[in-house]
């Protein structure tokens, strides 16, 4: 916008844009500069750790021996288990809040949307330590569901694979249904009443008009939802400690001095290849972000 | 994310009546079936482990109905400590956030367009580095400190960011991870007002630069710092993975800490935690609807519910977890 209108007051103003400008560079210095200290500092240490081999007495030397490492047995495994988590949950959360949000979006009620879009945000906020907990209570070993049902007969284990997807989709379904309702309010009525009148069935609208159009929004979702139980820790930490292997408890290990003397460098090789992976996540959200606002608007 | 949702807004008033059409009236009884099963099963899904939770914290077997999970929390060992050092570190990274990037998106908007670019990459940049990376480089240079700097003056820094009773290395640390969601919606709040016009009305009244941010700008960018504020509270106030692996126990480490021995207080405080964070929800749509003012009155609570929802959300998964 300021690009727009600032050289409109013409050459006049010319002048005293350029006596401002250079103070108005110093407004962005303090930002840069403990950006560059608390957030470049530690990323470049480990980038720096991740690939150079040290050891007591020798000189530190550059190696790619450390991300060898962490592709190969248990680090590669607890690597393709977080992958393997996060895409289903992500795929699982995506198709389950696009539903729910499509049912908000049609029904008529707007204390109902209202309802839903706030508890949404609330529950899409209760991650970490506090839902582990509610679900400890609810579907642990000695779980009010547990009990009641007598789900352990039935051979269900709260600290399993399983049992941390039905956790996760906890916040990743209401944070999916947050990113969908604007997209599904986008959706004009008249193109369905178009399309009706075109002589479409209601699947081949989806297929050839809604799907198409939420598409980028779908997707962008979907990777979101990855990024988010990618990341987490907490929630994993606090519940199944080690029996799921999960790229995030493996460096927590490793950096409370778990594992043996010398290792440290791999814990920073299993970050490097989560920046990675985080990295590729957002190089597809954010184009696809921006090209859904452009669509919806 | 903010920019989608002045469709929240809108959209219900166009297409809620369009729907009632004719055309789709045939379909209805179908449709209200499959969504009356959809929004059942959701509600299951979300409300039981709510109400088991909370009938976890007053019933055990066998021993009937009691309140002690809940009356017991004030009294529980080290609660009020780990509270306040949390509320503490909030307070100071609200403040931190706020002085950092408020002077530099308002430069960037006034002045040096160029460096705009430069400023949302830098803030933007956190949100591809997940904690538990970050922590893991933070480790490595706190590591530096006695390895190498011993004997110099940096030194003392070192120890200084690590004091147990106040430690700043967490704040500079939710500060990094804060930024992409202050970013966002502090840049959504000056999109919305137009800055420049602003800027030049004000000094053309004779306003000095530091009046002019201070009664023109922010008074404007309200509801935005109220929401870049409630996200940075909630992200201090839920983070657990960087204070653990550093050693440090604010309220997050606390919960944990207890529930070997405690497990109903520490599902009563999460219960607690949960609808705290709502009142705070509640509170900021409230302060959106205010400011929001003007022609969508009447769906300014919900608009205002919804950035601030939609935001939130990847607090809680990048910084939370």
């Amino acid at each position: 916008m300021s690009t727009q209108t600032l050289p409109a007051p013409g050459a006049a103003d010319g002048t005293r844009r350029r006596r401002r400008a250079p103070r108005a560079w110093l407004g962005t210095l303090p930002l840069l500069v403990f950006a560059g200290l608390c957030f470049g500092l530690p990323v470049g240490a480990l980038l720096y750790g991740a690939v150079t081999h040290k050891e007591p007495g020798r000189a530190t030397s550059l190696t790619g021996e450390n991300i060898t490492t962490t592709l190969h047995g248990a680090y590669l495994n607890s690597l393709t288990g977080s992958v393997e988590l996060s895409a289903l949950t992500a795929l699982v959360g995506t198709v389950l809040g696009m539903l729910i949000a499509q049912a908000v979006v049609t029904s008529r009620g707007g204390a109902l949307r209202e309802s839903v879009l706030t508890a949404s945000g609330v529950l899409a906020n209760f991650g970490g330590i506090p839902l582990a907990f509610a679900f400890v209570a609810t579907l642990g070993i000695s779980g009010v569901v547990t009990q009641l049902v007598h789900l352990d007969t039935l051979g269900w284990n709260l600290y399993s694979f399983t049992g941390l997807s039905v956790i996760y989709l906890y916040f990743l379904v209401p944070l999916m249904v947050l990113i969908s309702v604007p997209a599904l309010d986008g959706l004009r009525p008249q193109w369905r009443e178009a399309a009706q009148n075109a002589g479409a069935t209601d699947g081949q609208f989806w297929r050839h008009v809604g799907l198409p159009v939420l598409a980028p929004t779908l997707l962008g979702g979907f990777v979101l939802l990855f990024g988010s139980a990618f990341a987490a820790y907490a929630t994993a930490a606090a519940l199944v400690g080690g029996s799921v292997p999960l790229v995030t408890l493996k460096i927590a290990d490793a950096l409370s001095g778990n594992v043996q003397v010398g290792q440290e460098n791999v814990a920073l090789a299993l970050s490097l290849d989560m920046i990675v992976i985080a990295g590729l996540v957002m190089a597809v959200y954010l184009p696809l972000q921006r090209r859904s606002t452009r669509w919806l608007h | 994310m903010a920019a989608l949702t002045p469709t929240a807004s809108a959209a219900p008033h166009d297409s809620t009546p369009k729907d009632g059409s004719r055309t789709v009236r045939a379909r209805r009884p179908r449709r209200r079936v499959w969504r009356g099963v959809v929004l059942g099963l959701a509600g299951v899904y979300f409300v039981v482990p709510l109400l088991a939770s909370f009938v976890f914290t007053v019933h055990t077997p066998g021993q009937g109905v009691s309140f002690d999970a809940y009356t017991g929390i004030l009294s529980a060992d080290g609660f009020t400590q780990s509270l306040f050092l949390s509320l503490g570190l909030a307070a100071a990274t609200i403040a931190l956030v706020l002085l950092l990037t408020v002077p530099a998106l308002i430069a960037v908007r006034l002045g040096a367009p160029r460096l705009r670019s430069v400023v949302e990459v830098v803030c933007m940049l956190p949100l591809v580095v997940p904690p538990i990376a970050l922590v893991s480089g933070i480790t490595t240079v706190l590591r530096w400190g006695p390895d190498h700097l011993s004997t110099t003056p940096l030194y003392q820094t070192f120890i200084a960011v690590q004091n147990e009773s106040f430690p700043l290395m967490l704040v500079f640390a939710y500060t990094v991870l804060a930024l992409p969601f202050v970013y966002r919606s502090l840049d959504a709040g000056l999109s919305a007002i137009n800055v420049t016009t602003l800027v030049e009305a004000a000094r053309n009244c004779g306003a000095r630069v530091p009046y002019t941010v201070l009664r023109v700008i922010l008074p404007n960018l309200r509801s935005a710092l109220a929401s870049a504020s409630f996200l940075t509270l909630a992200l201090v106030l839920g983070e657990y993975t960087i204070a653990a692996l550093l050693g440090f126990r604010p309220f997050a480490v606390w919960i944990v800490s207890i529930s070997g021995s405690e497990a109903q207080t520490s599902v009563a405080v999460s219960l607690l935690s949960l609808l705290i964070t709502w009142l705070l929800l509640l509170v900021l749509s409230r302060v959106g609807a205010r400011t929001g003012g003007g022609a969508g009155a009447a769906t300014a609570g919900s608009a205002a519910g919804a950035p601030s929802a939609s935001s939130t959300p990847s607090a809680s998964s990048a910084a939370k977890e």
